[in-house]
Parts: structure tokens; C-alpha cells; sequence
């Protein structure tokens, strides 16, 4: 296994200014005039990422992860601390900025190759593959003003994803597109996987980390504060938005909620395949407080099975221990392990208090049927 | 590319894959590896760049020769049929001295704002930055070939032979043109993203610096005595494409005296009559210059690109 991303020690500060002085007149009428003041983006990043590894980099807005993912790219550079890159690096930062509009899409699809690092002979050898996984080969001689949205991130998808990436760098870039598309997308990063490739997914989406990574680093106020197993590092993330959110609250009048634990009545969390099983939620309280009870449920790779929504089970909490009992009669679900989570939001869905991996279930299935849900097909020919 | 075993042949290219380290600021040699690991870039923009300029023009590249044609046109109207100077086969004269300035003023104007024009790539993909400007030189250099051409067909034309002798020069000299271009272009793309009117002041001064050249008048028959009097002729030869523009009127045009077309027909010393040596000493030296010029501009670029994120 080798080291393909090792990031030490990495800071990086921004000057903001608060007056621009961007001409040379007002340089030269107020030489001191126009404060700027400095930015801490990152303090301190060190981390590092092996071949065929995928990792996720959350955080929300303002954390630092795209600043993170500029520098590793090499689009900034860091203030102090650096970055060591092996292999040949493909990011997917913002689709189609190296596209120079007035080019047809085959000149730029041989910029954009230029621009990430491939000679034109290369360009010409996946050239095929591009227009083809692109799906725009009538327009390819085409201006690229002349695009549509739809046609221009295609394209530039196409390209970034068929240079042969050792690493793929990818910011956020799953949001955009037609659902088509962003199922496209997903499919590419599996393949990549399986190849054995170094993906590095920034993304505020938990869903999506759960769904492809091995390892989150989880980033907050430009410090690193978790990099670990995904479950664990979605526990702080989701914990520390909590935190946060406890903290902008404080002046207000906002009850302190935590949840303690999950029991159920016999200790054991295995249940049998359409069987039921009853939990107990205990909710500490200082105040009273009223709001809505949510659970999910997600298989171990990743995938939501239920969530009661925010506008869930309302609960009326009182000063002290609560309980809250959590019923799920004939658990249509086959062989496997299942993470439940557990929280309270207020009537608006903000999360008020919410334990990641509250329990874990064990569910043991003697049929036949593969998958997550028990469909009990019956099959007859007529 | 077999399909044989994919991870394996990956994971070893990788344990030998040179290793890239980004840093808070390259050294100049690491700067200089990195800017020619990418010259495949550097050639798809500058023919991106030539492709775009011309897209949707009806003459094409051919608006690459028309322009200065008029150009010389117009300076040859003012100064050889209105005020009359005198000087025989003045186009010509011009001619040699334009292809030199053309060069220079093209890139340098295009390069001025060329970082701020293309903020949007140069915050989103990882490339040496200088590589924008260089592109800029690079198409000016295309131009620059495309007129260097038509002078030649117009020294056929006129059956007008350059100084052979002296044509060795030529290289060393465009060579030293390149840097100093390359050098202006490299430092002003980074300047304009902390000062933005520099696009608008560039105009005013590359005039000026067109004036203090001698393009369109002689510096031997009109000013040498002059500066030669208040001993400030070392000052003229501050400007570093003055040398430049006489070596290819050496060449070029060749003759330093001439008989003025004007009446009494007095004998005109229009270039220096310095020798092949003393022409090649100077290329050579202001070669060194230039180059100390270019690895000065790449450093102040790289000191000045780690803020481009925070300023456009």
C-alpha cells in the first residue's frame, strides 16, 4: 500500500480585506488606508491517504474543506506545511472551468486534458470515450457557448473522469446534474474503487460518505477534528454541528436535551427476522420541552432504510429522565447488522439532541430471500 | 494498457511515481521544472489563444498581417510623404523595426490582464499561473514569425538583400526579445491582479516607451548629437529593446549611410556604424540581461502569486 496523499502540518491564512484597494490611485492617495485582517482557513492539517483508499472530507460551510481540497490539488498554496503528491492527480473542483467558451467541445476537450497534465496523443487515445461517456457526439464540433448547462458538465465530467486519474479529487460535484447523471456519476467513483484508485470526496452530505468512503476526516472552524472510521467521524460531525447550534442558542431559551442511552427490556439487541423489538430511549432534559422524536435506520454499508422525518412523533419531555419507548412490530428486514440513530428535533427540524449509532440491531433471517427487506413473494405460474 | 491485472500495474507505477510537493513557495529551479513538465499546455493555449482571437473574424490570421500593415502604412504616410524625412526606403526601415516592437507591445497588452481575465480557471485548476502570460508571448511570437515572413517577401519584392553577414545575430537577438517579453508579460499578469487600472496606465506607458525607441525616427541622424552633448546617451540605452530594434535595422535594412531623397541630397548616418562585433557583444550582453530579467520576473510572480486567491 503506498502513501499517495500526505498532508503535514498544512495551514493556510487568508487576508480579508474590509475596504478594496484595488487601483493604483487609491494605493497611491491612502497607502494605509483599507485595513485587512487575517483569516486562519486551516491550522495545522496533517492527515495522509493510501492508494485505493476513499475518504471523505466533511465539514460545513466554512470549515475549510474546500480550502483543504484547493491546496492538495495545488490550486492554493498552503502558508506553511506541505503537501506530498504521487501519482497523477484529476479534480472534479467545478465542472468546465478550464472551458474556453469560444472553442469548440473538441478543442477544449483537448485543453482541458492539456490543462490536467496530458500530452495531445493521450487526449487522442481516450478521445472516443469522452464524447462517448459524455453522450454529446452531434455537438461535439460545436462551440461550447452554444451548450446547454446539462451538456457543458457532461462534458467536462467526461473528460476529468476518463484522463486515468490515480487520484480523483472530487468537491461537492454530485450535487449537480439530472438524477441520471448524478447515478452516473456514483457509478464511476464505484468503478474507480474496485480499480483500486485514491478518491478524496468533500461533501456536507453524510448519506454520501456513508455510502462510498472507508475513512472521513471531519474538519470544523479549519481544524481537524476527526479522522477516523466513517461511523465514528459521522458521530463527532453530527455531534459537533450540535454543539454548535447549542452554542448560537445559549442567549436564547432553548432546553438542554441529550440523549443517554438506547436499552432494550431483555439487554439483547438480536432479533429474529419478522419478529418485533421494543427500545427504550432515555432523554435527559433540564427544562421542559416539546418537540419531535426522528430514528433512522442504515444498513452497515451505508444505506438508509427508514427515517421517520422531521415533523416525526411529537414528545412532550419534563425536568429530568425521560423515556421514550420504541416499538417495531414484525421487523420485515433479512440477515444482517443495522445502526440505529436516534434524536429530538424542535417543530421547525432543527436537531436539538442526537446520538449517531445509538444501537446497534442484529437481525437473523432463516429464509431464502437476499437483501435488506423481507418481501415474502409468493411465486406461482398461472 | 493490457487489462491483465489493472491494481497490480497501478500500484507499482505509483511506489516509482515521482512525488509533488506543494509548498507554501517553490524555489526558482522547482518553478522552472514545473513550468517545462507543462509545455504541452503551454502549446494548446497558444494555439487556443490564435484560435479564438480570429473565431469569428472573416480574414482570420490574416488580421494578424492587415493590422500592422496599416500601422506601417499610416507612420509611413506621416512621417516619409507628409513631413518628408528624407530617409530611402523608409517603409522598409519601419518595417524592421515593427516586427520587434509588434512583438513586444502584443503580448505585453494581452498578458497585462490575462490572470484577472481568467480567474475563474486560475481558482479552479492546478497549473504554473506564468503559463497564462507565457501563452500570450507564445501566440505574439506566431504573429511575430507570420510578419518576419512578409518582411522577407518584401525584401524579395524589392530585390533588397539583408545584411548576410550579420544574419548570425538574429537568433541571439530574437532569443533576447523572447526573455524580455516573456519578462514583462510574467511580471505585469501578477501586478494587474493587486492594481487593476495598471491595464489602462500600461496603455499610456508602452506609448511612451514606443517614442523613446527608434522605430519610426533614426537615433543616429536625429538624436545621438544631442544626448551625446549632455553625455545621457548611456540612458537611452536603458531601454532594452532599443538595441534589439537597431540589430534587425542592421540586418534588415542593412545600409547606415544614405543619401537623403530630400533636396540638396545630403548624406544621411541613419544607424550606427558599430561593427558585426561590437553588434554581436551587445545581443550577447543584453542576452545575459534578459535572462537574469526572466528568472527575477518568475521569482516576483511566484512571491505574488500566493495572494491571487484572496484578490480576484
Amino acid at each position: 500500500m503506498t502513501t499517495v496523499i500526505d498532508v503535514e502540518d498544512v495551514s493556510k491564512q487568508f487576508k480579508i480585506h474590509h475596504e478594496r484597494n484595488q487601483s493604483l490611485k487609491e494605493r497611491l492617495l491612502h497607502p494605509k488606508a483599507g485595513s485587512t485582517e487575517l483569516f486562519n482557513a486551516l491550522k495545522d492539517i496533517s492527515f495522509s491517504v493510501s492508494s485505493d483508499e476513499t475518504v471523505g472530507i466533511l465539514g460545513h460551510n466554512g470549515s475549510g474543506k474546500s480550502t483543504l481540497l484547493k491546496c492538495i490539488c495545488g490550486v492554493l498554496q498552503p502558508t506553511s506545511g506541505q503537501i506530498r503528491l504521487r501519482g497523477n492527480l484529476a479534480a472534479l473542483l467545478e465542472l468546465g472551468a478550464g472551458f474556453q467558451t469560444e472553442l469548440s467541445g473538441r478543442d477544449n476537450v483537448y485543453l482541458y486534458g492539456a490543462m490536467l497534465g496530458l500530452s495531445k496523443r493521450s487526449v487522442d487515445a481516450i478521445f472516443d470515450d469522452i464524447v462517448a461517456f459524455s453522450e454529446i457526439e452531434h455537438f461535439i464540433d460545436t462551440q461550447v457557448k452554444f451548450y446547454s448547462s446539462g451538456m457543458y458538465v457532461r462534458l467536462a465530467f467526461a473528460v476529468a473522469v476518463n484522463v486515468d486519474p490515480d487520484i480523483l479529487v472530487v468537491d461537492e460535484v454530485l450535487a449537480v446534474g439530472d438524477e441520471r447523471f448524478q447515478a452516473k456519476c456514483v457509478d464511476r467513483i464505484r468503478t474507480f474503487q474496485e480499480e483500486g484508485r485514491s478518491i478524496l470526496l468533500v461533501t456536507h452530505q453524510a448519506d454520501q460518505v456513508r455510502a462510498l468512503c472507508d475513512r472521513a476526516i471531519v474538519l470544523d472552524g479549519g481544524l481537524m477534528i476527526a479522522n477516523g472510521p466513517v461511523q465514528e467521524s459521522l458521530r463527532i460531525f453530527r455531534e459537533h454541528l450540535l454543539e454548535d447550534a447549542v452554542e448560537h442558542d445559549r442567549a436564547g431559551h432553548q432546553a438542554e436535551v441529550a440523549i443517554d442511552s438506547v436499552t432494550t427490556p431483555s439487554g439483547s439487541f438480536d432479533v429474529r427476522s419478522g419478529a418485533s423489538i421494543h427500545f427504550d430511549v432515555h432523554i435527559s432534559s433540564h427544562t421542559a420541552y416539546s418537540g419531535n422524536f426522528v430514528m433512522e435506520l442504515f444498513t452497515r454499508s451505508g444505506m438508509l432504510v427508514s427515517r421517520s422525518d422531521a415533523q416525526g412523533s411529537p414528545v412532550n419531555l419534563k425536568p429530568g429522565a425521560n423515556q421514550v419507548g420504541v416499538d417495531l412490530p414484525n421487523l420485515p428486514l433479512l440477515d444482517g447488522v443495522y445502526d440505529v440513530n436516534v434524536g429530538v428535533v424542535d417543530y421547525h427540524g432543527t436537531v436539538i439532541a442526537w446520538k449517531e449509532q445509538a444501537a446497534s440491531i442484529q437481525v437473523t433471517y432463516a429464509g431464502r430471500e437476499g437483501g435488506i427487506v423481507e418481501l415474502g413473494a409468493s411465486i406461482q405460474q398461472l | 494498457m493490457s487489462d491483465a491485472s489493472p491494481a497490480r500495474v497501478k500500484r507499482r507505477s505509483l511506489e516509482n511515481a515521482p512525488v509533488r510537493v506543494v509548498s507554501a513557495r517553490a524555489n526558482l529551479p522547482t518553478r522552472l521544472r514545473n513550468l517545462w513538465s507543462r509545455h504541452e499546455l503551454l502549446t494548446s493555449l497558444i494555439f487556443s489563444d490564435i484560435r479564438i482571437k480570429y473565431k469569428n473574424s472573416t480574414l482570420g490570421i490574416f488580421w494578424s498581417m492587415l493590422s500592422p500593415a496599416l500601422t506601417l502604412g499610416i507612420y509611413y504616410l506621416v512621417f516619409s510623404v507628409i513631413t518628408k524625412n528624407g530617409y530611402p526606403n523608409f517603409a522598409l526601415y519601419l518595417f524592421s523595426g515593427l516586427v520587434v516592437w509588434n512583438m513586444f507591445v502584443t503580448a505585453v497588452n494581452m498578458a497585462t490582464g490575462v490572470i484577472v481575465d481568467r480567474a475563474a480557471l486560475v481558482k479552479k485548476v492546478s497549473f504554473p499561473r506564468e503559463i497564462l502570460a507565457l501563452a500570450n508571448v507564445g501566440a505574439s511570437v506566431v504573429y511575430f514569425a507570420i510578419q518576419l515572413a512578409v518582411l522577407c517577401l518584401f525584401l524579395l519584392a524589392l530585390g533588397h538583400a539583408p545584411a548576410w553577414n550579420f544574419l548570425w545575430i538574429l537568433p541571439i537577438s530574437f532569443v533576447a526579445l523572447y526573455l524580455l517579453t516573456a519578462s514583462v508579460a510574467i511580471v505585469m499578469s501578477a501586478v494587474t491582479v493587486y492594481l487593476r487600472d495598471m491595464r489602462h496606465l500600461m496603455e499610456v506607458l508602452l506609448q511612451l516607451w514606443f517614442w523613446l525607441s527608434p522605430v519610426v525616427y533614426s537615433y543616429q541622424n536625429t538624436i545621438s548629437q544631442r544626448l551625446h552633448d549632455h553625455g545621457l546617451t548611456w540612458m537611452y540605452f536603458l531601454n532594452p529593446i532599443t538595441p534589439i530594434i537597431m540589430t534587425f535595422q542592421r540586418i534588415f535594412y542593412v545600409k547606415t549611410t544614405v543619401i537623403s531623397t530630400n533636396p540638396p541630397h545630403p548624406v544621411l548616418q541613419i544607424l550606427p556604424q558599430w561593427s558585426m562585433s561590437s553588434f554581436a557583444m551587445m545581443n550577447l550582453t543584453l542576452l545575459a540581461i534578459t535572462i537574469v530579467l526572466f528568472l527575477l520576473s518568475l521569482t516576483i510572480f511566484g512571491r505574488l502569486e500566493g495572494n491571487f486567491e484572496s484578490e480576484l
